[in-house]
């Protein structure tokens, strides 16, 4: 993989383990993917397959103490974050990289206006220009929260999920950042609000060009969103594609079973497709593949050995003995 | 919000009645009266019949009981048995030095109890952590009465380090102090880190840290003020009354002149007056306290505010 200027940020090989009383889990397994600049990268995959510990090692805001990125590069800008001390890494959180949690509820703190919450990017980052709440004000215009002038002062609480949730999402872009990673941003929200949110994503993308990391597991919402999909399984991305090839050509077992399981429309189905078993208990990882226990086609090898990255095209690569040239 | 504190006020009223019927009666149950503990041993009969008679002691208990309530809702609470004063006034004159005492021991136990909890959570299994959760289980299991005479033993008698009785000095503070704050630190320290670790878990302390909110104001503005609630309701709840009851023993190791000690005088010497008033006061302050810390609830916490 070799960094072009329209990088923006690049993993080499980044292992994210937690030490728990039961074991060493490694919740992220040498990952490497990169993303350019204005792109929009969807992240699939299953609960617990390690993409929120992606996002978090990126921020690096893995868990303390028990988490710990223990090996790899995270290079933002060509700057390698890791080494990185924790004020400058202060300083680009909430400025040039930026973040939005899962569930509005929780992730807004519920004893602080949200006006104190909004303004908090700007505080921190000295961009105060004029009055903070002014631009709390003009934060929450560009979200589209009606009546801003009068919600800047109401608590969390008081707030719609829909509404909170475009809250969290002004928090994480009040400073216009080059990366936002979006964790399960419409999971909490019921299907008509989700389609409302993602439209202003889309939206403050163009208006931004910001890049976006789309976490997700919902395949519907990356097919809105993003141009190039890495699937996730087990604490490894096991395959990436531009998101047309992946719908029409999936390579990777996996990412055909997720595909297969998506209904589609006036399509009738006696029963809806599901992958067979259950993801590999981090404890105790396979030593070959770790889709193979649950895989179709899996084949003596596949338990053996892990299989190295196959390129298909340009652009297009699994990780998989289907394609493996040897 | 009128109503709420309503409410509360009735509730208290009704809860200090309640106390006061039931120590009433408790008291009077006891195998000795005031009269034969008061009475020199060469006393006669008559004597002893007529201090019954001044005190109102030979009238029916319920007769008692009914003569108390109306004076004592008049602002009478009768006079001392000891001292002939009006039992109030008694109260009174000893509470400041207990007071003082109070606070002094309040502060320390609310500065070390926060400061160790707090940092504890942010530190898990540092040696401020460790060290921590041993002096709260020691300061939690220890019983006041003996870490009070063991401290009179080596720092008094042995060292002769610090003055094991009396009041005067600022020195005279230290060891009733300490005996008395060693519970509420054990419990502020307890309870301050669970609720700041459960605080530093949640979502809008990592949301907090993604805006990038500097770790100080992660600490005190985003986790403290959750973490608050729980342990504002223990310091002035729950420790308050448990403070002015264990000055009653700490008083009375370390010969301070204040309430706890006079209670526990009183109650020898069968003064029910003051007794009574003793547990009616504290009741009072810890009831009062508690309705305190419903107000600070509704400032801390919008969504009680706003209900």
């Amino acid at each position: 993989m070799q960094t072009n200027q329209d990088t923006l940020l690049e993993l080499q090989d980044v292992t994210t383990t937690f030490f728990t009383k039961q074991g060493e889990v490694r919740a992220v397994d040498g990952v490497s993917f990169s993303v350019n600049k204005g792109e929009v990268v969807g992240l699939v995959g299953e609960s617990g397959c390690g993409k929120s510990v992606t996002s978090l090692s990126i921020m690096r805001l893995v868990p303390q103490p028990a988490g710990k990125i223990v090996a790899g590069k995270i290079l933002f800008n060509s700057e390698d974050l890791m080494e990185k001390t924790n004020e400058e890494m202060r300083q680009l959180r909430g400025d040039r990289l930026s973040m939005i949690l899962q569930d509005p509820m929780v992730a807004m703190n519920q004893l602080l206006t949200v006006g104190t919450q909004l303004g908090e990017p700007y505080k921190f980052h000295d961009k105060v220009s004029g009055s903070l709440r002014d631009m709390c004000i003009r934060l929450l215009e560009k979200v589209k929260v009606p009546a801003p002038e009068s919600r800047v002062d109401d608590y969390p609480f008081q707030f719609s999920g829909g509404m909170s949730q475009r809250a969290l999402i002004a928090m994480g872009i009040a400073n216009s950042p080059d990366l936002l990673i979006a964790d399960e941003p419409t999971t909490a929200l019921d299907v008509t609000i989700a389609a409302q949110v993602l439209k202003l994503m889309k939206e403050i993308q163009k208006e931004t060009d910001a890049s976006i990391i789309l976490i997700t597991h919902d395949l519907a919402t990356v097919a809105q969103l993003c141009t190039r999909v890495l699937v996730m399984y087990a604490g490894r991305i096991v395959e990436t594609a531009p998101i047309k090839t992946f719908y029409k050509h999936p390579a990777h077992p996996y990412s055909m079973g997720l595909i297969r399981s998506v209904p589609v429309l006036g399509r009738p189905v006696d029963r809806l497709f599901s992958i067979e078993g259950q993801p590999p208990s981090l404890f105790a990882m396979p030593k070959g593949c770790r889709f193979a226990p649950r895989c179709n086609r899996a084949e003596k090898r596949c338990f053996k050995q892990y299989p190295p990255e196959t390129r298909l095209e340009a652009d297009h690569s699994v990780a998989c003995w289907l394609y493996a040239e040897d | 919000m009128q109503g709420y504190i309503l409410k509360r006020v009735l509730i208290a009223v009704f809860t200090i009645f309640a106390v006061l019927t039931v120590v009433f009666f408790v008291f009077r149950l006891g195998p000795a009266d005031p009269v034969s503990v008061m009475l020199p041993p060469n006393a006669t009969p008559q004597d002893a019949e007529n201090l019954t008679k001044k005190f109102g002691l030979d009238q029916p208990l319920g007769i008692q009981y009914v003569n108390y309530l109306k004076n004592a809702s008049q602002g009478d609470f009768g006079a001392s048995f000891r001292f002939g004063e009006p039992a109030l006034r008694v109260v009174f004159e000893r509470f400041p030095a207990t007071l003082k005492l109070g606070m002094v021991a309040f502060t320390v136990s609310v500065i070390i109890g926060l400061a160790i909890g707090i940092y504890s959570a942010v530190k898990p299994d540092s040696i401020v952590d460790r060290f921590g959760r041993v002096t709260a289980l020691a300061g939690m299991s220890l019983p006041s009465f003996w870490v009070g005479v063991m401290l009179i033993l080596f720092f008094g008698v042995t060292m002769r380090w610090l003055p094991i009785a009396g009041r005067g000095t600022l020195l005279h503070y230290v060891m009733p102090a300490f005996c008395l704050s060693l519970y509420p630190i054990a419990l502020i320290t307890r309870l301050s880190r669970s609720s700041m670790l459960d605080a530093l878990k949640s979502d809008y302390v990592v949301m907090a840290r993604i805006k990038g909110v500097p770790e100080f104001y992660v600490i005190l503005l985003h986790a403290f003020k959750n973490a608050s609630i729980p342990v504002i309701t223990v310091i002035f709840g729950v420790l308050s009354g448990l403070m002015l009851g264990s000055t009653v023993v700490v008083e009375y190791i370390f010969s301070w002149p204040g309430i706890g000690r006079l209670v526990m005088e009183s109650y020898f010497a069968r003064d029910y007056p003051v007794v009574q008033v003793f547990v009616i006061f504290v009741t009072f302050v810890v009831v009062t306290l508690n309705l305190i810390v419903d107000i600070i609830y509704a400032y801390i916490d919008p969504r009680i505010r706003y209900q």
